[in-house]
C-alpha cells in the first residue's frame, strides 16, 4: 500500500529542526503536480495549494524531527552536543546518530556515580577519529545530527521508526493530496512546516504569510495505554485522536464539533485527546494576526521522542480518510472570520 | 565612547538617556532617524530600499526596580531581567531620575548567625538603603516603580579591558553607532531596541516595521573563560574574536548565514569562534519569526561576569566585531 511506503521514506529522510531540506525535495517529489501551486519560504516552510471555493483553510504537518546539534570538538575528535527540542539525555546513550552529510556517530556517556547524573553535559558523540586535526575531519560546531533507525514494520499493522512525529502527519497530508479529487469548497494550503520542535516556528511565519481562515494540524499525541503510563484516555488502533486542548492551544468549539460531525457522519472512529503538555502548530497558527479558528487531529503514538516511535496502520489510514472528507465538506462561518 | 555608553543608566522600559545620547551622537549625521512608540531608535544610512539590511543591538541593561518603601524608609526591590540576586550585597545603587545614591544593604559578618553564613542570601530580605531616617523622608526621594542601576564608573584597565556595567548591550550599541557615523557608503538600517532583557520585545515592534531582507543581531555573550569555568561547552573566550551563534533558546541561526558569517572571518583574516552553548535568548528570535519570517544571524562580544555589576569585556574583540559586521553589510550590499 503506497502510505507506507511514502512513510519509510519519509522516516528514514534526515530532518533535524532547521534542515528539513531531504525531506522537503521528498514531499515535493511525492505531490508532484498533484496540486495548483507550490512554493516554499525563507524559513524553509513548504506550501502545496488546491484552489476551491471562498475561504481558506491552512492544514499544517510538521517536517522537522528532534536532533541534537554539535557544540564543541574536542583535541581527541570527541564532539558534545545540546538537544534540539524536547529530548531526554537518557534516551541518547548508545544511539546512533546520522549527520547530513552521511556521516553516522555514536552517543556514549562520561563516568558517572549514579544514573540520576547523566545530563547533557555528561555525553559525547564519538564518529570514529582520534584527532580532530584530520582534513578528512567530518564534523563542525554547529552541524546537526538525528537519530538513525530504520522504519520496521510490526506485527499487527503496526510500524516503528525514528520520526514518526510528524513524518506520520507529512504521509497523510501526501495521500490527501494524492486522493482529494473534484473542486473543494474552500482552498487549502498544504502546509510542511520547519522547526516546529523548537518552538512552533515555521507555522508562525507561513501562517501570517498565507494569512487563513481556518487551521488545522496533523500531528502525533501522546498515549495512556502502556504500562504504568501516565493516564491518558488515548490508544493506539482505536482511530485518529481530535485535539480538544494541549498547552499551545484550546481548539475552537465549533472546528472540533466539526471535526467530530465529520468523523460520525462518515463512521470513522475517533478518540478525543486532552493533552496537558506539548504543543502543535496550530497553537501558532490560532494565534496569528487576528486570530484563527483552529483544531487538530492528531494519530495516536507510542514513545514520542525516542528513536522507536509506534503508530497503527490503521489509524493512519482512517486519519487520511477523516482528513479528506473534512476537506470536502463546508466549514461553518465563525465570528470575525474573513469568509464572506 | 565605550565608557560613555556604559555610565548612562537605561534599565529595560526606562531607555531615554541612552536613546537621548545616541540621537546627539547622529544628529549631525546624513541619517534619518525615527523613535517608534514603544522607544526603539530606528536609523537608515543610505539610500531608501523595499526590505533593507537590519542590524540591531539593544539600548536597555538589567537593573533593579523599587516595588515598596518600608517603615524605616528602606527601598524593597525586584530585578528587571535576569540578575542572579547573590552578586547584590553590597553593591552601590543610584535610584529614580535624579540618580540619588543608595546601597544594596548586607549583614555585618558580626551579627550573622553560625548557619547564616553558610549560606547565600535570601533574595526576599535585600533592600535598598537610601540613607533616609523614616518612611516619611524616603517617599520624598522615591517612589515605587523608580528604576535603580548599578553605580559602577567605567574604567579602562589592563592592556586591552573595561571593566563596568551594561556592556550588554552597549558594545553593540557601540558598534551600531559607529558603523552609522563612518563614511563608508553602505546602505542599511540600525535598529537600537528597547526591553530586550525582559523579554525581546523592543525587536519584535521593531523588526515588523522594518521588514528586513536580513538581520544580523549585535550583543554581547556569556565568556566562560575564568578559573571557575572549567567546562568548555559553556562558552566563549575573551579575546577571541566575535562569537557567531548556532543557535540559542530563541533561534536557529540559518546555516547558510552562519557559514557565511565564517567565511567572511576567514577571508577577512578576522578572529572567531563559535558561541559554543545553546541556552539564553536574544532578540534574533523575535526577529526571525516577525511577519513571513526574517533570515537573521548573531554575533556577539564575549563577556565576563556579564549581567553583574562589574562585567569585563576587550577592546579588540568589539573592533573586530565591528568589522565583522562591516564585511556582512558590504557582502549584502
Amino acid at each position: 500500500m503506497a502510505i507506507e511506503e511514502t512513510l519509510k521514506k519519509l522516516a528514514e529522510a534526515y530532518g533535524p529542526s532547521g534542515e528539513e531540506e531531504e525531506v522537503r525535495l521528498l514531499i515535493k517529489e511525492e505531490i508532484g503536480s498533484a496540486v495548483d501551486q507550490m512554493y516554499e519560504d525563507t524559513f524553509g516552510n513548504l506550501y502545496a495549494i488546491r484552489n476551491g471555493g471562498a475561504g481558506r483553510i491552512m492544514i499544517s504537518a510538521h517536517m522537522d524531527e528532534i536532533g541534537i546539534i554539535i557544540t564543541d570538538i574536542d583535541d581527541r575528535g570527541f564532539l558534545r552536543l545540546a538537544p534540539l527540542g524536547g529530548i531526554s539525555p537518557r534516551l541518547m546513550v548508545g544511539q546512533r546518530l546520522r549527520f547530513r552529510d552521511g556521516t553516522i556517530g555514536t552517543v556514549y556517556h562520561e563516568k558517572l556515580n549514579s544514573w540520576k547524573d547523566l545530563d547533557w553535559p555528561k555525553l559525547y558523540v564519538d564518529v570514529g577519529f582520534s584527532s580532530s586535526d584530520s582534513r578528512k575531519y567530518p564534523v563542525k560546531i554547529g552541524d546537526l545530527a538525528c537519530l538513525a533507525q530504520p522504519f520496521v514494520k510490526q506485527h499487527n499493522g503496526r510500524f516503528m521508526a525514528k520520526s514518526m512525529d510528524d513524518r506520520a502527519g507529512c504521509a497523510v497530508l501526501i495521500e490527501v493530496i494524492k486522493q482529494l479529487s473534484g473542486s473543494l469548497p474552500h482552498e487549502v494550503c498544504f502546509l510542511f512546516s520547519a522547526q516546529e520542535e523548537l518552538g512552533l516556528r515555521g507555522a508562525k511565519t507561513a501562517a501570517y504569510r498565507y494569512d487563513p481562515d481556518y487551521g488545522l494540524a496533523v500531528d502525533v499525541t501522546l498515549v495512556g495505554d502502556t504500562p504504568e503510563a501516565p493516564t491518558m484516555a488515548v490508544s493506539l488502533g482505536k482511530g485518529p485522536a481530535i485535539k480538544v486542548r494541549d498547552n499551545s492551544l484550546f481548539c475552537h468549539p465549533r472546528i472540533r464539533q466539526l471535526i467530530c460531525d465529520t468523523a460520525e457522519k462518515n463512521s470513522i472512529p475517533y478518540q478525543l485527546e486532552v493533552l496537558t503538555r506539548g504543543g502543535t502548530d496550530a497553537g501558532a497558527i490560532h494565534v496569528t494576526r487576528e486570530g484563527v479558528p483552529s483544531g487538530a487531529i492528531s494519530i495516536p503514538c507510542r514513545y514520542v521522542h525516542s528513536a522507536s516511535e509506534i503508530i497503527d496502520g490503521k489509524d493512519l489510514k482512517l486519519t487520511v480518510l477523516l482528513v479528506e472528507k473534512l476537506l470536502q465538506g463546508l466549514w461553518p462561518q465563525i465570528g470575525g472570520s474573513n469568509l464572506q | 565612547m565605550l565608557e560613555q555608553l556604559s555610565n548612562l543608566d537605561g534599565i529595560s522600559g526606562r531607555e531615554d538617556s541612552v536613546r537621548s545620547y545616541l540621537l546627539e551622537c547622529l544628529k549631525e549625521a546624513p541619517l534619518e532617524t525615527s523613535v517608534d512608540t514603544m522607544g526603539n531608535l530606528l536609523v537608515r544610512k543610505g539610500k531608501t530600499v523595499q526590505k533593507p539590511l537590519m542590524i540591531s543591538a539593544h539600548m536597555d541593561e538589567v537593573g533593579l526596580m523599587i516595588t515598596s518603601i518600608d517603615k524605616k524608609g528602606m527601598l524593597n526591590f525586584n530585578p528587571v531581567g535576569g540578575i542572579d540576586s547573590r552578586v547584590l550585597p553590597g553593591t552601590r545603587v543610584r535610584f529614580g531620575d535624579a540618580c540619588k545614591p543608595g546601597v544594596i544593604g548586607v549583614k555585618p559578618i558580626h551579627l550573622q548567625k553560625a548557619e547564616e553564613q553558610e549560606k547565600p542570601f535570601d533574595p526576599e530580605t535585600l533592600y535598598i538603603d537610601g540613607g533616609f531616617s523614616s518612611e516619611a523622608e524616603a517617599c520624598r526621594h522615591a517612589k515605587v516603580g523608580d528604576y535603580a542601576a548599578f553605580d559602577i564608573d567605567c574604567i579602562s584597565f589592563g592592556a586591552d579591558c573595561y571593566r563596568g556595567k551594561a556592556f550588554d548591550d552597549r558594545a553593540g550599541c557601540l558598534i551600531l553607532l559607529k558603523l552609522l557615523l563612518e563614511d563608508n557608503g553602505l546602505n542599511f538600517s540600525a535598529a537600537f531596541t528597547v526591553q530586550e532583557e525582559v523579554g525581546t520585545r523592543g525587536a519584535i515592534i521593531a523588526a515588523n516595521h522594518l521588514k528586513p531582507r536580513f538581520a544580523l543581531v549585535v550583543e554581547t555573550t556569556a565568556a566562560a573563560d575564568t578559573p571557575d569555568n572549567e567546562n568548555k561547552q559553556a562558552g566563549t573566550v575573551l579575546g577571541d574574536g566575535p562569537a557567531i551563534s548556532i543557535m540559542d533558546r530563541t533561534l536557529m541561526v540559518s546555516r547558510r548565514m552562519r557559514e557565511g558569517l565564517v567565511a567572511l572571518a576567514e577571508k577577512r583574516a578576522l578572529p572567531y569562534h563559535y558561541r559554543r552553548f545553546t541556552g539564553a535568548g536574544t532578540e534574533g528570535g523575535a526577529i526571525a519569526l516577525s511577519g513571513e519570517g526574517v533570515q537573521t544571524a548573531v554575533v556577539s562580544v564575549p563577556c565576563r561576569y556579564i549581567h553583574s555589576p562589574n562585567s569585563v569585556i576587550s577592546r579588540r574583540d568589539i573592533d573586530n566585531t565591528m568589522s565583522l559586521v562591516r564585511a556582512w553589510l558590504e557582502k549584502h550590499q
